[in-house]
């Protein structure tokens, strides 16, 4: 259970990395990427996953 | 010292008898004539933190220069005149960069510029992305480098929604320019200019996210007000969605303390991939703006001068040097040397005392041609206040209006550079022109006799006679030929 970032369509803004609650979201060789082990979908700490509410491209940050 | 005018080139790799000449150019030579008045109309305070900013006034921007760095690109809401993936070099308008910096990059390449670029004033923050929600890199960026150079002005643009939770700490860091985007007051009209927000850990959409973010502007501009904090307020001017209601905004603000409100035409393309390109919504026409530019004119003071230009742009307005400092032509160590920037400013403040007093001396001149009526006059300008430019160099005109009741600065007006190299292009002449729509006279540094006759056969002089004079005392002297000319010639 965890998002993926679809690298092709990332902007690269860094929304997503300071709005994830767990810290699951970071830089690597210029590309956002989510590590799985520590990505929840922000179950039980949000309504909706917090990175694909901020992102600012539509299907960007999707279920993995 | 003719055709030695100051232009940034002129300036980067020179000592201070070059940057004296360079201002002093034509008109008064001494330099000592009249200190460094403010204009009548405003207060010493407001002044002292105006002078040197090019977007805040009018004057500052011909002797003054900003830079933009785009260290803050995530947003928190979406417009649909944004495209975000969107990042081309040739591109200018707002919103559109190449480079995105680390705080630690940007103050390398601020420092840079600093030593390079005498004219160096101030330092935006001013997307992509949002500075006021991007807050943490946009406050390491602003302390770094006021740490190096303290006397730097700092500003930022937001769209507000994050704006409350930092203009306690805008303040404390001495940010003393904030510019804040709004397009609408009612949230009716928000609907088709934002698809949706991200506010409290949730996206909002339809007339709930225009209405928090309505309220977020307000509180932030108040706050900024109550803090002494000068705002503008930017608008963008959507024709069919809110440019009838831009009046009421402007109201509204005003009434709410904004220093100054800048109306921008929307710049809509398919090529953007923007809602509103894709969707084939239009900018307004020059005379659209202008209209309204003149509907709001006693409201907030409007900023005509704007050139919209891109988020990491450095150099004077209208000019764009960004490309000479991308990260991999700065140095890995800078170390700032304070010294040119400071002989600037010294022969700046100078110099603008003459500017105004020539200003003074043509309006009371002007008084005594009452009945003469009001002409629009263009002006090839390199900066420092001067006409100076080669008519076939220019990019743009400055446009000025005239009358007995004086000479005042109406807008620019960008078109494609007739003479490269040499070598005038009547098709480009022709688009030179047609931008010149309206316009009476043309005054220039040096303009050659081919273009001189086609844009005579248009109904435009074009001289170049008034060449190194301040903008102001040309365009009086001109006017107060052709009127009495004119006036020789009923009487006769």
């Amino acid at each position: 259970m965890a998002y993926k970032i679809v690298t092709s369509q990332c902007t690269i803004c860094g929304a997503c990395e300071f709005e994830c609650p767990n810290g699951a979201i970071s830089l690597k060789n210029d590309l956002y990427v989510i590590n799985p082990k520590k990505c929840t979908e922000c179950e039980g700490q949000f309504d909706v996953p917090q990175c694909a509410a901020v992102c600012p491209v539509p299907k960007t940050c999707i279920p993995a | 010292m003719g055709g030695q005018l100051i232009g940034l080139q002129t300036l980067a790799a020179s000592g201070t008898e070059t940057m004296r000449a360079a201002l002093s150019a034509g008109g008064c030579s001494s330099s000592q004539c009249g200190s460094s008045d403010k204009p009548d109309s405003m207060s010493a305070e407001i002044w002292e933190k105006i002078k040197d900013h090019p977007c805040y006034s009018e004057e500052a921007h011909h002797y003054f220069a900003r830079m933009h760095v785009a260290v803050a690109p995530a947003c928190n809401i979406q417009c649909n005149y944004c495209n975000r993936k969107y990042d081309c070099a040739n591109e200018s308008r707002p919103g559109v960069v190449s480079e995105k910096l680390t705080p630690e990059q940007a103050r390398r390449k601020v420092i840079a510029v600093a030593n390079e670029v005498p004219q160096l004033s101030v330092l935006g923050i001013a997307g992509p992305g949002d500075a006021c929600y991007d807050w943490k890199k946009t406050r390491e960026t602003f302390s770094r480098i006021a740490d190096e150079i303290p006397d730097i002005k700092l500003c930022l643009s937001t769209n507000g929604l994050a704006l409350p939770d930092h203009v306690d700490e805008i303040a404390t860091m001495n940010i003393d320019h904030v510019t804040i985007t709004i397009n609408m007051i009612d949230p009716q009209v928000g609907l088709e200019i934002y698809p949706w927000i991200f506010y409290k850990n949730r996206r909002w959409t339809g007339p709930d996210a225009s209405k928090i973010l309505h309220e977020r502007q307000m509180l932030g501009l108040e706050m900024l007000t109550t803090r002494g904090i000068l705002t503008k307020i930017n608008s963008v001017m959507i024709p069919g969605v809110n440019d009838t209601h831009l009046a009421e905004v402007n109201r509204v603000v005003k009434e709410k303390g904004a220093f100054l409100h800048n109306i921008m035409p929307l710049i809509s393309d398919p090529a953007h991939g923007t809602h509103y390109g894709l969707t084939g919504q239009r900018g307004p026409t020059h005379a659209e703006l202008q209209a309204l530019q003149a509907k709001l004119e006693d409201g907030t003071k409007l900023m005509r001068h704007c050139r919209q230009c891109r988020a990491d742009a450095v150099g004077l307005l209208g000019e764009d040097r960004g490309q000479e400092f991308t990260l991999t032509q700065v140095p890995e160590v800078v170390s700032y040397d304070p010294s040119r920037r400071a002989d600037y400013r010294a022969l700046v403040s100078e110099m603008r005392g003459e500017h105004e007093a020539a200003r003074r001396a043509v309006g009371e001149t002007l008084a005594d041609l009452e009945t003469a009526p009001t002409c629009l006059v263009a002006v090839a300008t390199k900066g420092g206040g001067r006409i100076n430019q080669h008519f076939g160099h220019a990019k743009e005109f400055l446009v000025y209006e005239v009358s007995p009741h004086g000479v005042r600065f109406l807008s620019h007006r960008k078109t494609e550079q007739y003479c490269e190299g040499g070598w005038g292009d009547d098709a480009s002449l022709d688009g030179v022109i047609a931008a010149l729509n309206g316009v009476s006279a043309v005054l220039c540094g040096k303009i050659g006799d081919c273009p001189k006759e086609s844009l005579a056969a248009a109904g435009i002089v074009a001289t170049d006679e008034y060449a190194l004079e301040w903008i102001e005392e040309g365009i009086g002297c001109w006017y107060k030929q052709i009127s009495q000319s004119q006036q020789t010639r009923r009487s006769a």
